[in-house]
């Protein structure tokens, strides 16, 4: 570590956050190789991509491109092989504590119900388990779940279960949301209604958000920008596309927008040749 | 098929056993009735016997001995199965240092450590326990040890992503899914708790289940020893009720497993 980024970090730590220009999250010519360096595989490499506080991103590409991979890099799950994580200005060590993170498959605690999975979440922070409780149940109404506080996550559906999840990552009112397609699982219907719901908490209390998706539609309806990526191994960032659609918006209605279909042409546009090289990586694959 | 028409058909067949058994040795059907009666008594005579036991108050005295052989095995056993499964489980060096030595003391046929448990721990119940330990001890280990290592990751990340230190991990995360495990295998170590209890006691005690029945065998006894199984099925199956009860109630989070098999 250079002089100046030790001093920089001490800074920090005493000024927090420590400046409003500090982009939240900074990646910055990072690769990630599984295995060894030499023969391993190399999901992503020459990426970079900054989120601005209070920027929602949506990051589309084919299967299998890496996606997950930068978010993983992002909350610190994972180690870049090769470049640098910075989150708020500083170099990430370790989880990224600032982050809250959505996964695609069912992360609850199956042993706990709903109000104590959420209530949970704010146990590391030192709430009381009282007033930890009191939050959960507020959480759990936000995102209308009020009636289902005792539920254990197998008696809830699909759909519950992710607003669960939603709420248990938002209790702790997190500075960056990272989410790996979340609501992939779900059916078309409650994906839009599970869309709108994290547009309104969104709205709300803007926060940074990453949003992992391979629905490009999706994608365009949530965010302030798409970032496209190509085609793995070793897939990179081809394409950042600002999204010129006014706020508040309404996951089914924007569709229906001109400057929708226009900005979905062009994306698609730069996305088709990679979908198409993945799939056709794929044919010999299982996948 | 309703309930009802199950109940029917469950006393039919134990009754057709009895009836079966009563017919074989009440007359002279294959054999002399002295010799039949001789080898495989009556289900009247047991009955019998059964009833006096419990009516002169002589078996509660057994009973009593054997339940807390059975229920201090267990704990014992449990206890160190949750023990050793959680640390050989978050230390991997440990449990392959260990895992031939583990495998070859689970191989061993427990029935031959008892003498050597009555010679260390005496006729009392201490030496039963020993023996029922030795039984629990690794069904709970095994369990442990495999529902701690097999703790979802994407759970595991989420919980760590919500800012859980290692303490955290351990009590939400860890520690539900071992007992989990172990709660699952419940039944299992409880009925070896037992079995562990009453072999030893017919293998030298002066108290218990398996002295009663041992008691009976050697003045060949046939309805004794009959009435002391009869007594031990009583038994078994009551405390095996109770371990059903506990476990609706601890694993009340579970799908039930004709809807889902996972947990």
């Amino acid at each position: 570590m250079t002089p100046s980024a030790a001093h920089r970090r001490r800074e920090r730590s005493i000024l927090m956050p420590l400046s409003p220009n500090a982009p939240a999250v900074s990646l910055r010519s990072v690769a990630i190789t599984f295995g060894s360096k030499v023969g391993g595989y190399t999901a992503v490499q020459h990426i970079d991509l900054t989120a601005s506080p209070g920027e929602f991103i949506a990051i589309v590409g084919p299967t299998g491109c890496g996606k997950s991979t930068l978010l993983n890099a992002s909350a610190g799950l994972l180690k870049p092989s090769d470049g640098e994580v910075e989150i708020f200005g500083a170099p990430l060590h370790g989880l990224n504590s600032r982050a809250g993170y959505l996964f695609q498959q069912d992360a609850l605690m199956p042993w706990k119900t709903a109000l104590q999975n959420v209530a949970v979440a704010l146990e590391p922070k030192g709430v009381s388990h009282k007033e930890a409780e009191a939050k959960a149940r507020d959480w759990l109404r936000r995102v209308g779940l009020a009636a289902f506080v005792d539920r254990y996550p197998h008696m809830l559906s699909g759909g519950q279960r992710k607003r669960v999840a939603l709420a248990q990552m938002l209790i702790r009112d997190p500075e960056i949301l990272l989410m790996d397609e979340p609501f992939g699982p779900l059916d078309a219907q409650t994906r839009q209604i599970m869309g709108n719901l994290l547009l309104d908490l969104w709205a709300a209390n803007r926060k940074a958000v990453l949003f992992v998706t391979h629905d490009l539609e999706e994608a365009i309806a949530l965010a302030d920008r798409v970032v496209v990526m190509s085609a793995g191994p070793a897939a990179g960032i081809i394409g950042q596309f600002p999204v010129p659609l006014s706020r508040p918006r309404d996951i089914a209605e924007v569709r229906l927008e001109p400057a929708f279909h226009h900005i979905h042409k062009e994306i698609w546009a730069s996305l088709r040749t990679e979908v198409q090289k993945a799939y056709a990586q794929g044919e010999g694959a299982s996948s | 098929m309703n309930r009802l028409k199950l109940i029917l058909l469950q006393v039919a067949v134990g009754l057709s056993f009895l009836l079966l058994w009563h017919a074989l040795t009440a007359y002279p059907i294959l054999a002399p009735t002295r010799q039949t009666q001789f080898f495989f008594s009556t289900p009247l005579d047991v009955l019998a016997r059964v009833w006096k036991e419990f009516a002169s108050g002589e078996i509660w005295r057994h009973l009593w001995i054997t339940l807390v052989e059975t229920l201090l095995a267990f704990a014992f056993g449990a206890g160190g199965g949750i023990l050793f499964g959680f640390l050989f489980a978050r230390r991997e060096l440990l449990a392959a240092v260990f895992d031939p030595y583990i495998k070859a003391a689970n191989a061993l046929p427990r029935v031959v450590l008892a003498p050597i448990f009555a010679l260390w721990f005496g006729l009392g119940i201490w030496s039963k326990v020993a023996l029922g330990f030795t039984l629990v001890f690794f069904i709970v280990f095994f369990n442990v040890y495999q529902g701690v290592r097999e703790v979802s990751p994407v759970v595991l990340a989420n919980a760590r992503m919500l800012g859980m230190n290692e303490r955290q991990l351990l009590r939400h995360v860890y520690w539900p899914a071992a007992l989990t495990w172990m709660f699952s295998s419940l039944h299992t170590s409880v009925g070896f708790a037992l079995v562990g209890a009453v072999v030893g006691e017919y293998l030298g005690s002066s108290a218990g289940l398996g002295y009663k029945i041992h008691e009976a065998e050697s003045v060949f006894d046939v309805t004794g020893v009959f009435a002391g199984m009869v007594i031990l099925s009583i038994f078994v199956i009551l405390i095996d009720f109770v371990v059903t009860l506990i476990e609706r109630r601890l694993l009340v989070w579970r799908p039930a497993p004709s809807t889902n098999g996972q947990g």
